[in-house]
């Protein structure tokens, strides 16, 4: 049986269709979820994909957070369903509380768009499964409010537990702390990061690059095995 | 109808890149002596019916919870006097 992953869409998410497409190319059927639907059409995974939901008003992913279908893919995060946030995405991770820390604007206040290196810290989440920790990848990065920021609790915590997920190398496109680009939760079924492996499934399009791919493979290896 | 304001800042522990920016123009504009600048954002709630407790307590709640994201922002709910207003 295929895995069905759901991608949800927000008012204002644009790469929904891009998300739809990753899953597709990694062969798994993508269901795509309206943010009105509580109904979660029982899909084995969830993806909330980047843009800009509700214009960013408030706080980025500060509305989403209270929407429908959060109420549902809250609840099942919690249960174990893998969750993956990108971009805005990961800004409404974080505001759902379901991943520590939160989201501050750029330390350079310009929106940024570059073709980003990260290293993969941890094969250990349900979306990583098909890296190998310490491996460089580079897929695009395009945001604004993309400073990673927690006190240092909670930072010492993250790296003690194995749960910073992706760092940046190179460079640091935001001011991240620690070098952040993403972190999962403690059980690793929720992984929320800046860049967009979304954009680089296919060698015809964006960078030229399929190094974004693991991260479907990764979870549709997951579902197939459980 | 009665006017509460609930201001939400930045933790003074948290970098303000936005405040910086600002801080930084100053002195191009001609703004002297202004060693730091934080910003933040200001809510004005107009309530239906009596600010009493406990529509106090659910504006409180509105803020922890919605208008202030508790990581990184601190909150402070006031309730606008009326008469001061008018007078000015």
């Amino acid at each position: 049986m295929t895995a069905r992953i759901g991608v949800v869409t927000f008012p204002g998410t644009l790469d929904d269709r891009d998300t739809q497409r990753a899953v597709r190319v990694a062969g798994a059927e993508a269901v795509p979820l309206w943010h009105k639907d509580k109904d979660l059409k029982q899909v084995d995974a969830v993806v909330l994909p980047g843009g800009f939901s509700y214009g960013d008003y408030l706080r980025a992913g500060a509305i989403s957070r209270f929407s429908p279908v959060m109420e549902s893919v809250i609840d099942q995060a919690k249960a174990g369903m893998p969750v993956l946030g990108i971009c805005n995405g990961f800004q409404v991770l974080t505001e759902t509380h379901l991943l520590p820390g939160a989201m501050l604007r750029n330390n350079h206040l310009h929106f940024i768009c570059r073709e980003q290196k990260l290293r993969v810290e941890t094969d250990r989440t349900a979306w990583t499964a098909d890296y190998t920790p310490g491996q460089e990848i580079s897929i695009p990065l395009k945001n604004i409010d993309g400073q990673y920021t927690a006190d240092e609790r909670t930072l010492d915590m993250l790296e003690a537990e194995g749960r910073v997920a992706f760092r940046y190398l190179d460079t640091n496109p935001n001011g991240s702390l620690r070098d952040i680009a993403g972190i999962t939760n403690e059980a690793g079924n929720v992984v929320g990061l800046m860049p967009h492996p979304e954009h680089a499934v296919e060698p015809l399009v964006g960078t030229g690059r399929t190094d974004g791919l693991g991260f479907f493979t990764s979870i549709l290896k997951k579902l197939v095995n459980a | 109808m009665a006017r509460v304001v609930v201001d939400v800042m930045l933790k003074p522990e948290i970098l303000d890149p936005q405040g910086q920016a600002v801080q930084r123009a100053l002195p191009r504009l001609g703004f002297q002596g202004i060693s730091d600048v934080r910003q933040g954002k200001r809510f004005e709630l107009e309530v239906d019916g009596p600010v009493d407790d406990a529509a106090l307590a659910r504006i409180h709640e509105m803020a922890e919870t919605f208008l202030a994201n508790t990581v990184i922002e601190d909150f402070v709910v006031k309730v606008e006097d009326e008469k001061a207003e008018e007078e000015k």
